[in-house]
């Protein structure tokens, strides 16, 4: 019997479960494209099947971070840039739970770039949301990695003289084996997206553009997007690297023309996730090992068998 | 300084084998039921650098490294042999005869390969020689074992020869060498040990006296370094996950752990720096698993803000910190203890964390037991503190330390049933209720893991409240640092109830104290004995609970003593620093015997620091101590 009751339940759900039983105060500006994420992302849970005590959604720090707040499942609101970390061991410690992990553009981009490469090169089974609204919100409109070159603000007030960085790019040289763009102003695409994020057997990265009208003002809403799945104009194949390596160039040249490319650009669905190839080594249990320390009749290892080597 | 002793120094090139050829040996000496103490020198370099391990063995228990050491043997370097770079080698080739001399007592032995090493480039070799009454035996053992097998065996060659000078019997030796070689490798190494042995018995005129001290042991006893302390400690409290980063010399207790942890269907994460280290650490507990991390100086570093994290949202997580020379990359292979004030305060806020620092391999098990069970049921990071030189000394302990039942629990936590009764209740779970008497312990609100029904919450880096939502509520937040801030109380509670906590090592009633942390014990140990049969009145205490710190037994000590050294290395007194901080008093009784040249202490050197201190002739000079007094409170 499993100590985790909550895992694996057959019943419906409900979208409202998503809802805190005691809504805190949302600290979100009006307008502000988070909403975006959070409505679909509480849309995304039903049509995956799972329910919020059998979801961990672990948080960075940034306005996004706040999501973690606003939606009821287990959550961890750890520290800037490292959510991934903490959210990937919580999926090896209990690979049975829905883990999903969430943060802004500096905090996944900037701060946390070293775990976001690392994490997408290993193909953990997880769903990571970047909010990505160009710019550092929480502390007040500084200018973020995904800021377009010559974007002024208060701590580069002669323009960016760098060039942004290319998340959906980055995410598949690193290894990501699902990589989608959506956008909060296009609510059933994102619904949709995270849907397919969270059931795909990997590492699937959503580069979420969420504008802040608040520090953001001269940065587009992100419409009209198109949904290059939609679209007559594009044509490829999200199965092939290097098709989806173009396409994803052009998405994010053109976001800084104006033109707001959305949907899905790379899917492998055949490659072995970080657990499965672990397994296969013999290099992590097959039962969750969470499990284990509520098992009664488990027989620990001891140390003491292990002193021939010191005689 | 007696001989019924062996200081067995083996020395020759980084990467020769000499670790394991020194390994096997010091098991051997074991087996005949000595103790034994290790001690390995070696630079920061894989490739060349003069290297050398010590192995002191003796009847009764050995503590420490001791003064010097009484045989030599000098094996060549293979990786200093490059003529076209005269000038970055210089003569290295001899460096493992000429670098060892200064430490070899008077009448002491050496044993060198003269078929690499030439003693005629060595200045004064042999006036050295004579005025200190060394007897010297030169074996082409690189000859002997080409001739047998191939070059590399030269070291079995000096262990035959080592074993015939010390009258040892080889089967030992020989034994060991089966368990672990096989095939033609084993025939041609058992060929030359028994080659080497009878040759120096028939070829040279023995002028020595030193023999290999006769054993007595009759328990049970292995070969442990403070890094297995650590790892079988962690192993037998269920710990079955950990992350880490390679850095020297925590790489020792990460590289033990990850040989064991998949047999017994634990997970070891190799992971991009240290700030994933301890975050992946933090993410396992939260998912419900036993996790450690660790690191040295440098990488701990970067585990600040996740340690903060983990003490705020009250997450149980051990980590290791194996000190080594700092600042910066210092001496990456050499002890030191200068991170005490590093591991006790760094990251923001308020500090609110355990830490252990064992003097032994048995206290290294005993004591990150003790962190797992402290971390588990107090939901505080708990860190097991230790150096270069415990990580890799290796020492004799009794087996029966070992011996001991595996403790699988993970605390305070919750079940499903509490937790319905909870919901019931009041509606909902509160992960950080305010005073949740259930606990049983100061300070701790049990806590849910995902998956449990009922149990959600949010675990939040902010302050939060007994939900766990984010809340600057002025009274809450002050409610939740006493609440989390009283469990140190709790934990100092429960560590002195503890039978035999913080001994006291001497006469009770001496006038002298002498205090120290970590793996200073043995040394001090030694020294402590020393002073006693000199006529001083001496005993000590090597603290192992650095925090909480145990007040009134320290404070007992220091009323008890009319002065006391403080005895550790590094440069600015961190320790000393720590019991005047703690203890608010005694600044007027407390003086520092302070080491931080990248070697440990050797007893002579506080033997000598402390009856320098009572105004009796003792030459400090002669070493690279420093006696420094308290500015008094
Ligand atoms: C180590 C660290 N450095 C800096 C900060 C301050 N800080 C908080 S959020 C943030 C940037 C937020 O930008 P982003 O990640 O894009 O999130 P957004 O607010 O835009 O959603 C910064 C710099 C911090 N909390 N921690
Ligand atoms: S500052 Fe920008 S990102 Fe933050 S809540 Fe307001 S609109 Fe949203
Ligand atoms: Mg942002």
């Amino acid at each position: 019997m499993s100590a985790f009751n909550a895992i694996g339940e057959e019943r419906d759900i409900d979208r409202d479960e998503f809802t805190p039983e005691i809504e805190p105060q949302a600290t979100w500006c009006p307008g502000c494209g988070d909403f975006g994420v959070l409505k679909a992302l509480k849309q995304a849970m039903p049509e995956v099947g799972r329910n919020p005590e059998e979801t961990l959604l672990v948080t960075g720090i940034g306005c996004s971070g706040k999501l973690s707040s606003y939606f009821r499942s287990y959550g961890f609101h750890s520290i800037h840039g490292r959510s991934l970390p903490v959210a990937r061991a919580a999926k090896m410690a209990n690979p049975d739970l829905e883990v999903i992990a969430a943060g802004g553009d500096g905090d996944g981009y900037g701060i946390g770039g070293n775990h976001f490469m690392h994490t997408a090169r290993e193909n953990h089974d997880m769903t990571y949301i970047v909010f990505d609204n160009e710019i550092f919100g929480l502390t007040k409109g500084q200018t973020s990695p995904t800021s377009p070159k010559g974007h002024k603000s208060k701590t580069q007030p002669h323009g960016s003289a760098k060039q942004p960085i290319r998340p959906l790019s980055l995410a598949l040289t690193s290894g990501a084996s699902y990589v989608a763009r959506t956008a909060a102003v296009n609510p059933n695409q994102a619904k949709e997206i995270l849907t397919e994020a969270m059931e795909h057997d990997g590492f699937a990265h959503v580069d979420f553009l969420t504008q802040c009208p608040t520090w953001n003002k001269d940065a587009k809403q992100y419409v009209p997007y198109i949904d290059v799945q939609d679209s007559d104009d594009y044509d490829f194949d999200i199965t092939d690297r290097g098709e989806a390596s173009e396409m994803m160039q052009e998405a994010e040249n053109k976001l800084y023309e104006g033109e707001v490319l959305t949907g899905r650009f790379y899917k492998d669905s055949d490659r072995p996730s970080y657990q499965q190839e672990k397994q296969a080594t013999g290099d992590m249990p097959e039962e969750p090992l969470a499990e284990r320390y509520f098992d009664d009749d488990y027989e620990w290892e001891r140390s003491y068998d292990l002193l021939d080597r010191h005689k | 300084m007696t001989d019924d002793e062996l200081i067995w120094r083996i020395a020759g090139g980084s990467g020769d084998g000499i670790d394991s050829t020194s390994q096997n040996f010091a098991k051997a000496l074991m087996r005949s039921g000595l103790n034994v103490f290790t001690h390995r020198h070696y630079p920061s370099r894989i490739r060349g650098g003069h290297t050398y391990v010590e192995i002191r063995a003796k009847d009764e228990p050995v503590k420490s490294r001791g003064d010097n050491y009484n045989f030599l043997l000098a094996l060549g370097d293979s990786f200093a042999r490059n003529p076209q770079e005269e000038a970055y080698y210089g003569n290295e080739e001899v460096k493992p005869l000429s670098e060892n001399l200064d430490e070899l007592r008077e009448g002491g032995v050496i044993v060198y390969d003269s078929g690499l090493l030439d003693a005629s480039e060595i200045e004064n070799f042999d006036e050295r020689v004579e005025e200190n009454n060394w007897h010297v035996y030169d074996l082409d053992l690189r000859g002997l074992a080409k001739e047998h097998g191939r070059e590399v065996m030269r070291n079995t060659a000096g262990v035959g020869a080592t074993a015939a000078l010390l009258d040892m019997d080889l089967q030992y030796i020989e034994d060991l060498m089966e368990d672990a070689m096989s095939g033609d490798v084993l025939e041609a190494n058992l060929q030359i040990l028994e080659e080497a042995y009878e040759s120096v018995n028939e070829n040279y005129e023995h002028t020595h006296d030193l023999r290999a001290p006769t054993g007595s042991a009759d328990e049970e006893q292995v070969l442990v370094s403070g890094s297995h302390g650590i790892a079988y400690g962690a192993l037998d409290e269920g710990c079955r996950f950990i992350s880490g980063y390679p850095m020297t010399p925590w790489t020792d207790v990460y590289t033990i752990m990850t040989q064991h942890l998949p047999e017994m269907g634990g997970i070891s994460e190799q992971v991009e720096d240290e700030i994933a280290a301890a975050s992946l650490a933090i993410g396992a507990s939260h998912a419900g698993a036993k996790a450690m991390s660790g690191s040295s100086g440098g990488g701990f570093a970067l585990m600040s803000e996740p340690l903060g994290l983990a003490e705020i949202t009250e997450t149980p997580i051990v980590l290791v910190e194996a000190m080594r020379a700092g600042p910066s990359t210092g001496m990456p292979t050499k002890p030191e203890q200068g991170d005490l004030e590093h591991v006790l305060y760094t990251s923001q806020g308020d500090s609110n964390r355990v830490v252990f620092a064992p003097g032994d391999p048995a206290e290294c098990y005993e004591q990150t037991r003790k962190a797992f069970e402290i971390a588990y049921e107090y939901q505080i990071p708990a860190i097991v503190l230790y150096d270069q030189k415990l990580s890799g000394g290796h020492q004799t302990v009794p087996e029966e330390v070992f011996d001991e039942e595996p403790n699988p629990d993970i605390g305070s936590v919750v079940t499903e049933a509490e937790l319905e009764e909870a919901v019931q209740e009041a509606g909902r779970f509160k992960r950080y209720m305010y005073d949740d008497e259930e606990s049983g312990f100061g300070g701790v609100s049990r806590r849910s893991i995902p998956g449990q029904k009922g149990g959600n919450f949010l675990a939040s880096g902010n302050e939060h409240n007994e939900v766990g939502h984010i809340s600057e509520d002025a009274d809450n937040r002050t409610i939740q640092m006493n609440r989390r801030m009283a469990k140190l109380d709790a934990i100092r509670e429960e560590l002195t109830e503890t039978s035999d906590h913080q001994p006291v090592y001497g006469p009770e009633d001496a006038e002298y104290g002498i205090l120290s942390f970590g793996s200073t014990k043995g040394v001090i140990e030694e020294a402590v004995d020393r002073l006693n049969e000199e006529g001083h009145s001496v005993k000590a205490m090597n603290v192992s609970d650095i925090m909480p710190f145990p007040k009134d037994e320290v404070t007992e000590f220091l009323e008890s003593v009319d002065e006391s050294l403080v005895v550790e290395m590094n440069a600015s007194a961190q320790f000393r620093r720590h019991i005047q901080g703690q203890l608010g008093r005694f600044g007027e009784k407390l003086y520092s015997l302070l080491k931080y040249d990248g070697n440990p202490f050797e007893p002579e050197e506080v033997v000598s620091g402390f009856e320098s201190r009572l105004g009796e002739e003792a030459d400090l000079s002669q070493y690279n101590v420093r006696i420094e007094s308290a500015t008094g409170d």
